[in-house]
């Protein structure tokens, strides 16, 4: 027996391909946004694989560094050295903000490291080109996916800080691309106040310069170092000696330095299940949405194409087909649509994935289940095509 | 004789008051390599008639018998009035609703496929039919390529390819001229005698009636035959 559903779609082959093309692009948009659902999770992903840290040791009470502010002294690492199964600790500052070069300002997570020490949690990895920050200050080490390239002068804040080394895949959970900058650098960058603030403190400090806004006696000096210093940072990374047992420690530092401690776990759930939650509910709806307009649009199609075929079906019909025949042709081109729009809007989801200003990360796993998905919308869509064709008369073909 | 015959058959639509006796009491039968017109007004009962004969919709009560065998006494007696249509009973419409999306082998040779024939052997089956109508020189062109007097040559052979008991013309020649018209009659005539089948042609086409040596009139549900000496086809 020869294929229905196959000579028809061969006879209006234009009609049929770009209806699929027209779907494709549809599917396109479906595979991009689960696409981009799954690379916010690997960007949080790869920001706490790319740290080299085991635990986050934080303010108390607060979710830091990435989903709240926290701040905590930058002393308090040496203590947690002493902590058995701690292998290395170190201090990190996280600050979003616009980080400009040129004429041109980047949405950036500026991360202040120790500079020197490459092998501490928190530096930045794979480097691509340049090297690591050596010198105390005004050295940057930049993600590519920030455009800057060697050599470039970064202005952050007041100061300008030279690009020395490139990395590739240091994003933050929002995939802002990460610009390192010496440490000392960054906790003055993240309270640096402008210069009419700086003249409002001195004036108030200048009424009664021994005395701080909670009355207590400083020297003058104090007063100055205040002013110049900040001994503060957002967490401390801390990575752990082999066979050390994470939570173990976790708790050992949450009770004898009363901070708050992540362990790597704890951290996915607070990046991925609190930071991009909001998100991925918005991404679910959207796949929703266009789950059920793909399906109104496949079953539109499909009905077109059997309402415009309602004197061939009773034909058929009179002339011995049996409905499982004409079934199997709709349910056929169904498939068939289904194909087509699901391998177009593949290809071009493969193609326009890199333009996108984020990272969208198309997983095999997504594109299996959309093909099923895609396939049963399409089998689904023609439920309503094929009630209309067994409701055909064969008597229509008679009489005119 | 073995064509098709017809006895008491009638057909009621709806119930009660409301009830429609669109045939009464009708009874036909033609013979194999016979051609008989069934002519009759709008709304005379022919197109109901036709489709009673088609076993597209059941009669109230009565005999149908074709090819020799009752398949209709009151209730159907076939179960599969589908293999029924397909396999002995040969449609011919008044347009020729030939399948856009198949090529004119295909068209023709799709019954018997849909019978379980191999596709090879339905192709073989169908050309020969084709040849015999002369269009074989069009087997590979899609319908809409065809001028209308091969079009309707080709749904003609769709008819004869299972080699029916019996053809049901539908208004064949309602969109031709007289020259076309006469041309499918003549047509219908060499089959029915060269396939040994019993043809059926409803008409009200007054220029191709004086070609019937029979004719059934329907008026009112009921039908009335007329025989004439001579036809002048």
């Amino acid at each position: 027996m020869i294929s229905l559903a196959g000579r028809d779609i061969a006879h209006s082959r234009g009609k049929f391909f770009s209806t699929g093309v027209g779907l494709g692009l549809l599917i396109a948009v479906t595979l991009s946004m689960a696409g981009i659902y799954r690379g916010m999770v690997d960007d949080a992903m790869v920001l706490l694989d790319n740290s080299g840290a085991d635990l986050w040791a934080v303010q108390k009470d607060t979710l830091g560094p990435y989903a709240e502010p926290s701040s905590v002294r930058d002393d308090l690492y040496r203590g947690l050295l002493s902590v058995p199964g701690v292998a290395r600790a170190a201090n990190a500052t996280y600050l979003t903000m616009q980080v400009r070069v040129g004429g041109r300002d980047v949405r950036s997570m500026v991360v202040g490291i120790e500079p020197g020490a490459s092998m501490a949690p928190g530096q930045p990895r794979y480097l691509v080109a340049g090297r690591h920050i050596t010198r105390g200050h005004y050295e940057a080490v930049a993600d590519a996916a920030s455009g800057f390239a060697l050599g470039d002068k970064l202005r952050i804040r007041r100061d300008e800080y030279k690009v020395v080394g490139l990395t590739r895949r240091m994003v933050s959970s929002n995939g802002d691309p990460m610009v390192f900058i010496p440490l000392k650098d960054a906790q003055r960058a993240q309270f640096r106040k402008d210069s009419d603030a700086l003249w409002q403190e001195r004036r108030r400090a200048g009424a009664d310069p021994e005395r701080t806004a909670a009355g207590q006696v400083r020297s003058a000096e104090n007063f100055k170092a205040e002013q110049a210093a900040n001994p503060y940072v957002n967490a401390v990374l801390v990575q752990l000696r082999p066979g050390a047992d994470p939570d173990q420690v976790a708790n050992h530092i949450r009770r004898w330095h009363r901070l708050q401690v992540f362990t790597r776990a704890e951290m996915e759930k607070i990046l991925v299940g609190k930071m991009i939650a909001t998100s991925a509910r918005q991404i679910a709806m959207f796949l929703v949405i266009l789950a059920v307009v793909s399906a109104a649009i496949v079953a539109f199609i499909i009905y077109t194409l059997t309402t415009g075929k309602i004197r061939e079906i009773a034909v058929l019909k009179l002339i011995g087909t049996r409905n499982r025949t004409i079934v199997g042709m709709i349910l056929q081109q169904a498939v068939a649509l289904g194909l087509i729009g699901f391998f177009v809007g593949k290809i071009v989801a493969t193609l326009w994935a890199p333009v996108f200003p984020k990272y969208v990360l198309l997983l095999h796993g997504d594109a299996v289940r959309g093909l099923i998905a895609t396939i049963l919308i399409c089998l689904l869509a023609s439920v309503i095509s094929i009630r209309l064709a067994l409701r055909v008369d064969p008597a229509e073909a008679i009489g005119g | 004789m073995n064509g098709i015959e017809i006895e008491e058959i009638s057909k009621r639509y709806g119930e009660g008051p409301t009830a429609v006796e669109a045939l009464t009491s009708v009874s036909l039968r033609v013979a194999k390599g016979e051609v008989v017109g069934l002519v009759g007004p709008s709304g005379s009962g022919k197109t109901t008639l036709l489709k009673c004969l088609g076993a597209v919709i059941e009669p109230t009560r009565g005999r149908m018998a074709i090819g020799g065998e009752t398949i209709y006494e009151n209730a159907w007696k076939i179960g599969d009035l589908r293999a029924l249509r397909r396999d002995r009973i040969g449609f011919v419409f008044q347009a020729p609703y030939l399948i856009p999306f198949l090529d004119v082998t295909d068209n023709v040779a799709l019954i018997p496929m849909l019978a379980g024939v191999g596709n090879a052997e339905a192709r073989r089956r169908a050309i020969e039919v084709l040849e015999v109508l002369d269009v074989a020189h069009r087997r590979n062109a899609s319908p809409s390529r065809l001028s209308g007097g091969e079009q309707q040559r080709v749904s003609i052979a769709r008819a004869l390819v299972a080699r029916p008991p019996v053809i049901l013309a539908d208004e064949p020649t309602a969109p031709l001229d007289s020259a076309r018209a006469l041309t499918v009659i003549k047509i219908l005539n060499d089959m029915a005698k060269q396939f040994d089948t019993a043809v059926i042609v409803v008409t009200h086409d007054e220029k191709i009636i004086p070609t019937f040596r029979r004719i059934y009139h329907i008026r009112d549900g009921r039908a009335h035959e007329e025989v004439r000496d001579e036809a002048s086809v």
